[in-house]
């Protein structure tokens, strides 16, 4: 029997056909769930899909936050419960603290929109078993505010505890830092992705399920939905990992 | 209970890059002004409390921009009284 995993629509979300799409491709079970709704449906894992939810007022993700889905979400997450968020629902999750950080306006302040290079740090995590460590994937970014940010200590703090997960890679397979054009949007020490201490909790801004099958230009984002199907299933069976403890 | 107005003032934390002040201090040049630096580009949102007391109002406010204006990672706030929305400016003034 398919996973369930349910994926969030909030007034505004706009990549959450996208994501059932992957999903589905990946043979789970894709769940849709409503913002205003306060149960998970039993979802196995949960994913805060890309778009403006609430218009982005304010700060991109904020009002989101506080919408009774994600009380739900918040419980889950602290249960052990596997979520993603990707682009704009990493900052949802990021104005949530489920994962550390900040994401500022781009440093170019233009919204940035094209496929960029990434690669993942770590590849024993919930949402990167089936990839190659530091191996690049080609994906797309599109967002105006998708500047990581965190202060020093706590970016060293995220290195050291192994929470850094996605790196914006150049041509050469190098870091981008700031300042190199394959970093869209100024994102300290290149990071793209994150997750929280415990490893249930990741987000990404580079849209994995807008590079799932070839016709798109590049099924690379296969590797991350399929990493997150998998450990779902685990998790499902109750014989899981569900969480990839921090080094 | 009393009407009162503030006005709570978000801005970026020293330090943090803020390509929007950034943005007007560079577009400084073609109006002709020189000498303006440290350009920092904030939020500023006013709204009016009922409370029994100014101290109450205020502590709604800072609660307010705590959890939901301001996003302590990279921005600080303050709390400026306005005037109250309703007869009682000179309370609201007083408890600025």
């Amino acid at each position: 029997m398919p996973v369930r995993v349910g994926v969030v629509v909030f007034p505004g979300s706009n990549c959450d056909r996208d994501t059932v799409h992957a999903l589905a491709l990946a043979d789970a079970e894709p769940v849709v769930l409503w913002h205003e709704q306060a149960s998970l449906e039993g979802v196995a894992a949960v994913v805060l899909p890309g778009g403006f939810a609430y218009g982005d007022y304010l700060r991109a993700g904020v009002i989101a936050r506080f919408s009774p889905i994600m009380r739900a979400v918040s419980a889950f997450a602290a249960d052990g419960g596997l979520v993603l968020g990707i682009c704009n629902g990493f900052q949802v999750l990021a104005e949530a603290g489920l994962v550390p950080g900040a994401l500022l306006r781009n440093e170019s302040l233009r919204f940035a929109g094209r496929e960029v290079a990434i690669a993942a740090e770590r590849a024993d995590t919930a949402f990167t078993h089936a990839l190659e460590r530091r191996r690049p994937l080609r994906m797309p970014v599109a967002h105006g505010e998708g500047c990581f940010y965190a202060d020093e200590a706590t970016l060293d703090a995220l290195e050291r505890d192994g929470q850094v997960l996605f790196r914006y890679v150049d041509a050469t397979g190098t870091d981008a830092q700031p300042g190199n054009p394959a970093n869209p949007n100024g994102s300290l020490r290149a990071i793209c992705g994150v997750m929280n201490a415990g490893g249930n909790v990741a987000g990404l801004m580079p849209h994995p399920e807008r590079a799932a099958e070839a016709i798109l230009g590049s099924d690379d984002g296969m590797g991350i939905v399929r990493s997150l199907v998998d450990s779902a299933l685990q998790a499902a069976a109750g014989t899981a990992p569900r969480e990839a403890v921090a080094r | 209970m009393t009407s009162f107005r503030f006005a709570v003032n978000v801005t970026p934390k020293p330090g943090i890059l803020d390509p929007q002040g950034r943005a007007v201090q560079g577009s400084l040049g073609h109006l002709g002004i020189s000498g303006v630096s440290a350009v920092r580009v904030g939020r500023r949102v006013e709204l009016t409390v009922d409370a029994a007391d100014g101290p109450a109002a205020r502590d709604v406010v800072d609660q307010l921009a705590r959890e939901l204006l301001s996003n302590p990672l990279i921005e600080t706030y303050d709390l400026e009284p306005i005037g109250a929305a309703s007869s009682a400016i000179g309370v609201a003034v007083q408890e600025g």
